[in-house]
């Protein structure tokens, strides 16, 4: 298949939002080649997500005309914003009109109902390599200026593997609970649009009356989350609602609370409901493996096998194959998802495919002996903060704008901060959520007499308490 | 305490406000409300008026000043 067929023309609807706008297939078809015309090359531009339909527009007209995209969050810190523009020097940005006074220099070639194309003025000469379709963040609250290359291959044989494991057909009603821009939001987007569905668009979140609405009167059938979304389903009591046409329910972006993970099985097996556990990071585009719902109370708290066409293996701290069950070893992955690599800036874009199809994952994990794996832990420094990834090094690098010296580590929905200045820790902790954008009771920040350190000055992490 | 005092300390607590921020306080006007602080404030608000709110009411408490028509449902006059 090949991405200009990504979306087929039809009468049927593609999105339907909160306001009440419906667009079908034909017009979204004709929207992507209508902006298309305006920009009319390969280029890089930036698209700054939300759930909305001229958001959507943009990014499958840059995605089916081989445009490059970075996808951000609409409502970005202007001062990361124009640190990533200086550091990728993209064409274009298509950005809400409400923002464009941002750019009072810049040139606005062209405007949607909601959007605007601004035309930026770099003069680069930026090679882009032929399979680069995409590119995304890997921690964009705390700003991280590394983003994962995704080609062409990559999001159309996941999204086709998802659409396949999941059912998904034409009469699926997905409502967007999670950015746009996030992977595991957008492969909901795009595995639904392949199959010709119809995306419920809001940029609502799930404690808002809107989201509510606008699943109840056009019918939601399937509600996706990370753990966090679970535990705030839960509070809202969810679980006594009566929704007979919500039929399907995924988690991922984490290791959802094990006890949570049997209400919710349980639930949705006496509610005539399916509800799937699944694994994947935006390095594999989004989706790397899942727990048939059918197995879901017997294989409790795994991640499940490998999706069709994909394939794990674990491997011991030397890289030799760990064939044993329960034995715990880095989870690899192989597939046609896997990511070409990651890039740090414009001129990056012109590299290769460096991973090959194979994934170090950097998660710990072990198998039972019917090849399901369980995750048991991380090697690499992040932590998921209400279903934010996290990068554990790049909020003590943000801290140093405050302290002198200070050590992050923690758990998920709980970062610790390790100071060694008496008097600030209020102080440190309203900066770092400021920074993140994140909400302060996710971080406790703890004043000690020193952080333990190596004879090489490096911190040793297992000496502080998580 | 008076019913308002226990209104106006469960925002205060839960998005580290201070009370001149509280008049025309909404919901993400300020960074402590967010889905994370509006799981807090209710939970402050059950907490404090020992009552149990509804989905409809929880995903409807939009602002400080809608907070207190909800609670009179519950018969807490703020």
């Amino acid at each position: 298949m090949l991405i200009n067929n990504f979306l087929s023309p039809k009468d049927s609807i593609a999105a339907i939002t909160y306001e009440g706008e419906r667009v079908s297939y034909n017009d979204l078809v004709s929207f992507a080649s209508t902006l298309y015309n305006k920009i009319n090359h390969r280029c890089l531009i930036f698209c700054m997500c939300q759930n909305s339909i001229d958001s959507l527009g943009g990014y499958v007209s840059f995605l089916t005309n081989k445009v490059v995209p970075l996808l951000l969050d609409a409502s970005m810190d202007i001062t990361l914003l124009r640190d990533l523009i200086n550091l990728y020097k993209p064409e274009y940005l298509w950005i809400q009109t409400s923002r464009t006074w941002e750019f009072p220099d810049e040139e606005i070639v062209f405007a949607s109902k909601q959007y605007s194309l601004i035309k930026l003025h770099f003069n680069t000469g930026f090679q882009i390599f032929d399979d680069l379709a995409l590119l995304l963040t890997t921690s964009g609250s705390t700003g991280s200026r590394k983003v994962v290359r995704l080609s062409y291959d990559n999001i159309l044989s996941n999204a086709q593997s998802i659409a396949q494991y999941l059912s998904i057909t034409a009469d699926e009603r997905p409502i967007t609970s999670l950015p746009m821009n996030y992977s595991f939001g957008l492969s909901i987007i795009n595995s639904h649009l392949l199959q010709g569905a119809t995306l419920l668009l809001t940029s609502g979140s799930i404690m808002q009356k809107e989201f509510w609405n606008l699943l109840k009167t056009e019918k939601a059938t399937s509600l996706s989350g990370v753990p966090y979304t679970y535990e705030i389903l839960k509070k809202l009591r969810f679980l006594r609602m009566d929704l007979p046409f919500l039929t399907t329910m995924t988690q991922a972006g984490g290791k959802l609370d094990i006890d949570l993970n049997r209400e919710f099985t349980e639930y949705c097996q006496s509610a005539n409901k399916r509800f799937f556990v699944m694994y994947g990071q935006t390095e594999a585009t989004a989706r790397m493996s899942y727990l048939p719902c059918e197995q879901a109370l017997l294989k409790l708290g795994s991640i499940g096998t490998a999706i069709p066409g994909g394939e794990f293996s674990l491997i011991d701290e030397n890289g030799a194959p760990i064939t044993e069950c329960d034995t715990v070893g880095e989870l690899v992955y192989r597939g046609r998802n896997v990511s070409l690599g990651y890039a740090e800036c414009g001129d990056d874009l012109c590299k290769g495919d460096e991973n090959a199809g194979v994934l170090l994952t950097g998660d710990l994990a072990k198998k039972d002996s019917d090849n399901y794996y369980y995750i048991v832990g991380r090697k690499k420094r992040f932590i998921k903060l209400f279903g934010n990834r996290v990068n554990l090094d790049d909020t003590e690098r943000l801290l140093k704008a405050l302290v002198f010296e200070c050590a992050c580590t923690g758990s998920d929905d709980r970062m610790l901060v390790y100071i060694t200045e008496s008097g600030i820790a209020d102080e440190a902790r309203k900066f770092i959520s400021m920074k993140t954008g994140i909400n302060q009771s996710a971080f406790v920040v703890k004043q000690i007499d020193s952080i333990p350190r190596n004879s090489s000055g490096k911190i040793i992490y297992s000496k502080l308490d998580i | 305490m008076s019913n308002l005092i226990k209104y106006n300390e469960a925002f205060i607590s839960s998005f580290q406000i201070t009370e001149d921020q509280l008049a025309n306080l909404t919901y993400q006007s300020v960074q402590g409300w967010d889905s994370v602080g509006h799981m807090a404030l209710i939970a402050a608000l059950e907490e404090s008026f020992d009552i149990m709110m509804d989905t409809d009411d929880i995903v409807d408490f939009s602002s400080y000043e809608k907070g207190k028509a909800i609670l009179k449902k519950y018969n807490v006059t703020i």
